[in-house]
């Protein structure tokens, strides 16, 4: 396990990221993935991220190591599209049994590679470790290569099981294995001038198909995209492309930064998301590209393509833009997409009350406040009951998440689009802008709101009044009884990773006059963990008037420091 | 009757079997006000939770440890605390359901010890019904979790009742396997209702995972049986048992309470309906009723409608044993043929199938053998054979991600049995192939002649 501890350092230290130079070298071992809360935790694991960035290159065989659940519970699930091979679809697991587990699982693993190349014969195999097998050590980074030998074909370890982290973690130890196994290993049939790189994008749902079109008009060639609908021997030999962009924000940024080390790649972040966007990564790859010395016409090019594409998107929204303008939009979702589709929603008219950042680093913090301005509503959590008190406040008119919170909406009888990896729309580049809203268009009208809102005849109240009565009452508890609200208050959550309460904080703030939150971070462990709430406990101290009255009949209770 | 089989390739292809703790977890579903919890890695839950929310299309409650590479090591007491301590506070279940994983059996987590210095240390959590389930992922499959968690649940939740005590006698407890649907248990429930009978299903996703607009937004589970009624099951008259996998449930609540059992190892078809029916006019004493007797009737024309296209049929069943040995019983008296059988985990019926062999292994084997077959019956995994082969497919069984309503589909009674014989007839009906010029005398047949003579020559 020593050389992949030493690989999670290196992703944690990863140069490319800004936040992270930022950090002190303590802050950074400890890297950048929030510690996980049991029982209060959601989300996938490193092996889960593992196999999300790489099983959408089609023509490779995925085999994952482990026992059934890790694959026989996931399989096939993901929305990525392939031109050409399905067999990334094929699900290849070892299934390992109690006697694996006692004996040690090299052997499997070792048989279950022969007996993939002798029956499906794919360009490379990719072995993803899991939990059980790393623990029982068995040393896939071994087999991989005796089998590589014996066979004559690459077999490449994926060292990533889930209990290291988060899939985000999962997504660059990814991005780890093929730097060190895949790129640079084959050569490309030729080379133009035109030759790029996508990384970051999966083909979900085919919408890099919405923007392939313009780079092929353009001469542009996909060299590889990594990667969806990628082949695996594009991806052996992407060093060969003369520029790059990064579209999944910072999930494989480690794959863009040491091509760009390595191989001289230069690349650039940006988003398909939108029309502006779309026109600014066209114009960032030709820039990019003419730099690496492709002529300068290529950019004449590009923008009169862009102009084109641009009228004919907005032509095509302006039928929607009346129907949509001042419309209210909940987004929840995390990561890339929570800032790169604030921008395709705004520029259709609609305004946007908030949106949930649970999985979202926080540069895409910074990104979305930036894009919609210091006001915008930062929900990092929220209960069925919040959501609904929300939706139902008129705040929102539809909501656009991915996931359980879904059936949330559906079930406050709100309009809900999908826009996770399990969607089945593709929303990239001008056509896709145009899709998005053509289906918010349908969601938000369509007449089925109107009936299922009604109540049953005989129905003396809906479960929305119930659920209205028992807002104002706690709302009425509250406002009678100020001891309450307080109660309330600071029995809220404030550092999730530490599990530290406002009360804890607002004690400390008042006990030791504490200005800062660094100070608070000291005093209470607030914001130690992955600091996400640091400006939480700046907001805390700068509104002490408002908190820091004497409430009648209320003791300072819960004065429990952390230790 | 038939040979059973087990996969000898080290690598499984296209997954059947799917792990024990998420049949564990489903389980706990049934049980109103209940947060299932995993201890393991988080991505354990996550799998889980996201199969479940596609299957049902519900918001799914599933809780994790959040299991770290260090604490694996060290073991994961602080953890099982910390995540039940969070549980209780956030969520306030009446009951919290753990299933241990691969990772925390692979360590050896004493996890019933770790609840008891939970106990000791946290007394304000005596209201909260805590139990733990052994599940490894690396053992077993889907049903037997489930199965070991109702069984778990009995013995620890049900209070013990004398064999003189009174009881209810038009009460009756029924034990589900993990491949009754919601639907499935509505349909009972109905049946029951006809004799004047009351069914107290443990566990029972009917009022849970059926897909209903709820009265109000809980985080935990919301319907399903409440910890009283379980504590119960001892005063009910009688219990029925469905799939073989419950009859150490069935057992252990008979041993605990004295109540008598009768498992019924399938309820699709007309012979095992009418063995229910008799069943439900004895357990009542009433009479049956007119509108099941319409229905028994409805299904017997449905069979002499549908027999001719069921006939010689070939098919090709991939699912868990108890389903297997339902659906293959239902399509031989139907008189088709089980073609090609394939399970995830041992158990008695297999050897009993009226087929040559039962073969434990995956959806490779399973296409490999379905290539001459007329009909693909498994989950929604088989869509990619399916496709392949380009024959039908009758999608059954946990995970339906493909399709609406799977909670919904029906296949028990007469009723259900009625609608499943439309169905796949239908299906055959659509499928049927149309004569051609060459149907009776292929080209490929001719050729060959042609070549046999130029041989000859």
């Amino acid at each position: 396990m020593s050389s992949l501890s030493g690989k999670i350092q290196e992703v944690f230290n990863e140069p490319g990221c800004e936040k992270n130079q930022g950090k002190s070298d303590k802050e950074r071992k400890k890297g950048c993935t929030k510690q996980l809360q049991p029982g209060g935790a959601a989300g996938g694991c490193a092996f889960d991220g593992a196999k999300i960035a790489l099983q959408p290159i089609t023509d490779v065989a995925h085999l994952v190591h482990g026992p059934i659940a890790c694959e026989g519970n996931s399989w096939d699930n993901r929305g990525s599209k392939s031109s050409g091979s399905n067999l990334w679809r094929t699900g290849f697991t070892t299934d390992i049994n109690e006697t694996d587990v006692v004996f040690g699982g090299e052997k499997r693993l070792y048989k279950s590679v022969k007996e993939i190349i002798e029956k499906y014969d794919p360009p490379a195999v990719f072995v993803y470790q899991t939990c059980v097998p790393a623990m029982i050590g068995d040393d896939i980074d071994a087999v991989c290569k005796a089998a590589s030998q014996k066979f004559g074909k690459p077999v490449i370890p994926i060292n990533s099981p889930g209990f290291v982290g988060p899939k985000n973690l999962g997504n660059k130890l990814a991005g780890e294995a093929i730097l060190d196994h895949v790129i640079g290993t084959e050569e490309p049939e030729y080379t133009t001038p035109y030759d790029i790189n996508i990384i970051g994008e999966y083909n979900l749902s085919g919408e890099l198909w919405q923007v392939k079109p313009l780079l092929d008009e353009l001469g542009i060639r996909i060299l590889c995209c990594i990667s969806g609908d990628a082949k695996y021997h594009d991806v052996a030999s992407s060093h060969r492309a003369k520029a790059a962009m990064m579209v999944c924000s910072k999930s494989m940024i480690n794959i863009a930064r040491k091509m760009e080390d390595r191989y001289d790649i230069p690349f650039f972040e940006g988003s398909f998301y939108g029309i502006e966007d779309s026109s600014e990564a066209l114009r960032e790859i030709s820039r990019l590209l003419i730099e690496k010395g492709a002529p300068a016409e290529l950019m004449e090019r590009t923008e009169a393509l862009i102009a084109r594409e641009e009228a004919l998107a907005w032509a095509n929204i302006e039928p929607y833009k009346k129907r949509l303008t001042g419309k209210k939009v909940l987004l929840i979702t995390g990561g890339v997409k929570s800032w790169s589709v604030v921008a395709a929603l705004q520029e259709a008219g609609m305004e946007l009350v908030g949106t949930s950042v649970k999985k979202s680093t926080k540069e895409d913090k910074e990104r979305i406040k930036e894009l919609m301005g210091e006001d915008a509503h930062m929900i990092d959590d929220m209960s069925p009951r919040e959501m609904y008190k929300m939706l139902r406040d008129a705040q929102a008119d539809i909501m656009l998440s991915g996931g359980r919170s879904q059936f949330i909406a559906l079930k406050a009888k709100m309009p809900w689009l999908d826009i996770n990896q399990e969607r089945h729309h593709a929303y990239m580049g001008y056509v896709g802008m145009v899709e998005l809203v053509k289906e918010i268009d349908k969601a938000l009208y369509n007449p089925v709101w109107e009936q299922v809102r009604k109540r049953a005849p005989w129905d003396e109240q809906t479960w929305e009044d119930v659920a209205d009565a028992a807002i104002a009452a706690e709302a009425a508890a509250m406002a009678a009884d100020p001891a309450l609200a307080r109660d309330k208050r600071r029995a809220t959550t404030i550092c999730n990773c530490k599990n530290i309460s406002r009360g804890i904080i607002e004690d400390a703030i008042t006990e030791f006059g504490l200005t800062t939150a660094a100070l608070v971070s000291e005093k209470t462990l607030a914001g130690t963990g992955c600091g996400s709430c640091s400006d939480k406990l700046g907001k805390i101290i700068k509104t002490i008037d408002e908190w820091n009255q004497p409430v009648a009949g209320a003791e300072p209770s819960q004065t429990q420091h952390a230790a | 009757m038939a040979t059973v089989v087990h996969s000898k390739k080290s690598c499984a292809v296209n997954p059947l079997k799917m792990s024990q703790p998420i049949g564990s977890a489903l389980a706990y579903m049934g049980i109103n006000n209940c947060m299932p919890l995993f201890h393991g890695s988080q991505g354990c839950t996550s799998f889980g939770l996201v199969l479940f929310v596609r299957h049902f299309k519900e918001a799914i409650p599933l809780q994790t440890t959040a299991m770290s590479e260090v604490a694996t090591v060290l073991g994961g007491l602080d953890n099982v605390e910390q995540a039940i301590l969070t549980i209780a506070a956030k969520q306030k279940p009446s009951i919290i359901g753990i299933s241990s994983t691969g990772v925390t059996e692979t360590k050896g987590d004493d996890v019933d010890g770790y609840i008891k210095l939970i106990r000791e240390k946290h007394p304000e959590l005596d209201h909260i019904a805590l139990v733990y389930v052994s599940t490894p992922d690396f053992k077993d499959a889907f049903q037997d979790g489930w199965a070991k968690t109702v069984t778990k649940m009995i013995e620890q939740l049900v209070k013990p009742v004398p064999v003189d005590a009174v009881r209810n006698l038009k009460k009756v407890n029924i034990l589900p396997g993990a491949h009754l649907t919601p639907g499935d248990l509505d349909e009972l429930r109905d049946i029951l209702d006809a004799f004047g009978l009351e069914a107290a299903f443990m566990p029972d996703l009917s009022g849970s995972l059926d897909g209903h607009v709820p009265q109000d937004f809980t985080p935990t589970t919301i319907g399903g049986i409440t910890l009283e009624e379980i504590a119960s099951l001892g005063f009910s008259g009688h219990t029925i048992a469905i799939g073989e996998q419950m009859r150490d449930a069935a057992v252990a609540l008979e041993k605990l309470t004295h109540v008598p059992f009768t498992l019924f190892d399938r309820l699709t078809g007309l012979g095992v309906s009418d063995q229910l029916i008799a069943l439900c006019a004895k357990l009542s004493g009433n009479a049956v009723p007119n509108k099941i007797r319409r229905q028994r009737s409805q299904l017997v024309d449905a069979m002499l409608d549908g027999h001719f296209y069921f006939g010689g049929k070939k098919i090709a069943i991939g699912a868990e044993p108890d389903l297997l040995w339902a659906l293959g019983n239902w399509f031989t008296e139907l008189g088709a043929e089980i073609f090609a059988a394939v399970t995830t985990t041992a158990s008695p019926l297999l050897e009993r199938m009226a087929t040559e062999e039962v073969l434990i292994g995956d959806l490779e084997d399973l296409e490999a053998k379905a290539a001459t077959c007329d009909l693909l019956v498994t989950h929604s995994h088989g869509r990619q054979a399916a496709e392949r082969l380009k024959i039908p497919f009758y999608r059954i069984g946990i995970p339906m991600f493909d399709r609406l309503g799977a909670a919904h589909q029906t296949i028990v009674g007469y009723r259900g049995t009625r609608d499943l014989v439309f169905e796949i007839a239908n299906m055959f009906i659509a499928d049927a192939h149309e004569a051609h010029t060459d149907t009776w005398y292929p080209a490929m047949r001719q050729q060959e002649q042609v070549g046999v003579a130029a041989e000859a020559h």
